[in-house]
């Protein structure tokens, strides 16, 4: 069971990683969108991503569905916990997601501009509310007896959870304008390259100051491990600043990758074994022992993911084979 | 104003503005993977250009369904918290499965069809048709396994506070699931094949793009009344199996109050919950016992049988149920003269048809949204039906100040989202096909 457990842990990190790799890049694009040219540059902002977004995007419903099925109680708490949050990010998702279909099929230029702040907006808000989320994770939420959040909706939003939110957006900007130096050329790509350069200090400094600050105050639970990867996400985020000023973009971006995922593991082993700390009385946490679901639930979903995961990270591999190249 | 109120009105704002979407995004991938597979077999040019000016409004339909389906996937965590965390040892599994198997399938595949037609070979093209239809129709398996299980549970045990699984498939292929999942994909093949129909029959009238929308028109023709004729009868089967494993839900369709045989059949009645009875009932004598069990013999339970606290509301379910009814019923009316008209040759020339169709347009729409609320609303009022209780299920930390200013906003957005559809549908209808033969644009 303890295996299993893990197992799902383990898991529903990898679904999470991917969404933030993946849609991370599209919503780093949509951060910097309004700072494109308009007009023609912003069209090839959105080309970029136009094949991927939404297959990026099932990564979180994937994501979400896992969760709820493994650990049903801290979907619970968190989803209803984070309620107006959520709501705000699902307001982003939805006109992002409408704005990138809709932009191009009527060619009045307030239209266009109408649906470019929406798409920016939201693309942005989201970006910056996950990583506030993962902030309030990490700093701990009041719960009562039954496991339901009781801090209110402005404890969320304070200082700590707000710069790790800051963390996320700068994180995502880099990786969007990397991906964006990938994926065009001329005069878009050197702006992107800029756009990546001008981002990367404010992800390094304040990756430093979010990763100060929870060594502070958050290592709760054990510091060997969350200090050791804190060091490789470091090593991560240095390497992306070696390969873009050479000018290799892919490097860059791959470094971005795993940045990514490093910072994320280095969460979870902060977190270990917590999925949801209770801030006001340790024995209410939710962790991964005493809020999975059962061990026949666990084997069951092992069974889809086996089958299925293999299969979606060939889609993956498909659609960027099938649309490669520069836009 | 209580929380659990606000809290259904948001689950239905919710869940029935995402379900105006998928069902014509299943259907029309089907029309789309027929025009493929013509155009793949004969190469005439024709069905390219029936596709692409197809694909169109599937894109733009495609979008307003995924990004409102995401707030569906949350809304369980959100505002059914005590829900989820009875249930998601069970619930929580079909919804991943969902993800997997089908939702990746279908936007990998759907990038092909709406930016690839350039890069993809024509048999990848068609493969990647048939595959979004594909996609499309299994996550709607998932999500019917999902909702079936709150209507018969199935495969588990209580333990622990919690329903906990004890059968995978007994769960999955729980006495509702097949049913239902025949007839929401048949309502959803009516919605596709009519709505070609109705915007071809729009654009006759207008006079606009003759050729084009005669060609369109008579494509979905025999699909319409394929899909018309088995949603009725899967329709069938749903509500005998409704007989046996909800029976207070089938009395609330039917607005049966004594538990009787001979059964009479009601057309028209207004139920009345206060006395007890249905007001101005006219029905066909025997019928309902005779539908649910071959004979008019059948004993049929009436709503009498269960306590006042286990049944649910009388008006919504009665009227919902009996308007799906009607409308299938027109539907498949329609399908008949069409076949007929279509056989006579004079099925784009008859105005009298060709309004009636572009007037029906938005009513296989409705017909959807009345059946699930007939479906949903006929369980109440059950979250999981004998299992928990609605008013039970709602999250204790999200107040109800902040779910009616979430229900506002989102209402708004809905309604600007709706409104840029149907404008960029409009727009799309006049703008009319690609001219024959042309490159990919």
């Amino acid at each position: 069971m303890v295996t299993l457990q893990i197992v799902w842990l383990l898991l529903i990190g990898v679904l999470i990683i991917g969404y933030a790799v993946l849609d991370g890049f599209d919503l780093g694009v949509g951060c910097w969108h309004l700072f494109a040219k308009k007009g023609h540059e912003r069209t090839l902002c959105l080309r970029s991503i136009e094949p991927f977004w939404d297959g990026n995007e099932v990564w979180l419903l994937t994501g979400g569905g896992a969760l709820f099925a493994a650990f049903p109680p801290v979907y619970a708490t968190v989803f209803s916990g984070f309620y107006l949050a959520l709501m705000l990010v699902l307001l982003g998702l939805i006109f992002r997601a409408v704005s990138i279909e809709y932009r191009n099929k009527v060619e009045d230029p307030r239209w266009v501009a109408a649906w470019d702040f929406a798409f920016a907006l939201g693309s942005i808000l989201p970006s910056l509310l996950y990583a506030v989320a993962v902030g309030n994770l990490v700093r701990g939420l009041q719960l009562n007896a039954l496991g339901d959040y009781t801090g209110g909706f402005f404890a969320l939003l304070n200082p700590y959870a707000l710069v790790v939110g800051l963390v996320g957006l700068s994180m995502f900007a880099v990786h969007g304008a990397l991906y964006l130096a990938v994926k065009t050329s001329g005069e878009l790509q050197l702006r992107a390259r800029a756009w990546a350069g001008q981002s990367w200090w404010a992800y390094a400094a304040l990756f430093l100051i979010a990763a100060a600050w929870t060594a502070g105050c958050y290592l709760r639970n054990g510091v060997a491990l969350p200090v050791l990867l804190a060091a490789a996400s470091a090593a991560a985020i240095a390497l992306i600043r070696v390969f873009s000023r050479k000018g290799e973009d892919l490097k860059a971006f791959f470094a971005s990758c795993a940045g990514i995922a490093l910072v994320m593991l280095a969460v979870v082993a902060v977190l270990f074994p917590n999925l949801v700390t209770a801030s006001n009385d340790p024995s209410l946490s939710l962790t991964i022992f005493n809020a999975s679901s059962s061990f026949r639930t666990l084997g069951v979903m092992l069974v889809i993911a086996l089958l299925g995961m293999p299969v979606v990270i060939g889609y993956t591999v498909f659609i960027h084979r099938v649309f490669k190249g520069k836009v | 104003m209580d929380a659990v109120w606000l809290a259904r009105l948001q689950f239905a704002l919710t869940v029935g503005f995402h379900y105006l979407f998928p069902p014509l995004s299943i259907g029309l991938s089907w029309m789309l993977f027929y025009y493929q597979t013509r155009f793949l077999r004969t190469g005439e040019a024709v069905y390219q250009q029936l596709s692409r000016f197809w694909m169109r409004m599937f894109a733009i339909t495609f979008a307003v369904g995924l990004a409102s389906g995401i707030t569906m996937e949350f809304q369980f965590g959100t505002n059914w918290a005590a829900y989820s965390r009875f249930v998601g040892d069970i619930f929580g599994a079909p919804l991943a499965a969902e993800g997997v198997f089908s939702f990746f399938l279908e936007s990998s595949f759907l990038a092909v069809l709406i930016y690839g037609e350039k890069r993809a070979s024509r048999k990848l093209y068609w493969a990647s048709s048939l595959l979004v239809a594909v996609g499309a129709t299994l996550s709607a398996f998932w999500i019917v396994v999902a909702n079936s299980w709150q209507q018969t549970p199935a495969g588990y045990h209580l333990v622990n506070g919690r329903a906990e699984l004890t059968s995978f498939w007994e769960a999955v292929f729980n006495p509702s699931t097949l049913p239902r999942y025949g007839h929401v994909i048949a309502g959803a093949l009516v919605v596709g094949t009519f709505f070609v129909i109705g915007v071809s029959a729009v654009m006759l009238l207008k006079r606009k793009h003759v050729a084009f929308a005669e060609r369109s028109l008579k494509s979905a023709l025999l699909p319409f009344f394929i899909a018309a004729s088995v949603v009725m009868g899967f329709g069938h089967i749903h509500a005998v199996q409704v007989s046996k494993t909800q029976p207070a839900k089938l009395a609330a369709f039917e607005g049966v109050w004594e538990t009787q045989t001979h059964a009479p059949l009601l057309l028209f009645g207004v139920p009345n919950a206060k006395q007890e009875r249905t007001d101005w009932a006219v029905g066909v004598p025997d019928m309902l016992s005779y539908m649910v069990g071959f004979s008019a013999d059948t004993k049929i339970q009436g709503l009498k049988d269960f306590p006042k606290k286990d049944r649910p509301p009388m008006f919504t379910t009665f009227y919902s149920f009996h308007s799906m009814v009607y409308l299938g019923g027109w539907f498949a009316t329609l399908s008949l003269i069409a076949l007929f008209l279509w056989w006579r040759g004079t099925i784009a020339r008859n105005r009298l048809f060709l309004w009636a169709a572009a007037l029906s347009l938005p009513l296989p729409f409705i017909a959807n949204e009345v059946g699930w609320m007939a479906a949903e609303v006929g369980r109440q009022p059950w979250v999981v039906y004998n299992l928990m209780r609605t008013r039970d299920a709602v999250s204790g930390a999200v107040p109800a100040g902040q779910i009616f200013a979430s229900i506002v906003l989102f209402s708004l957005i809905y309604a600007l989202l709706f409104g840029v559809w149907v404008y960029l549908l409009g727009r799309q209808l006049n703008k009319g096909p690609q001219p024959l033969g042309e490159e990919a644009r």
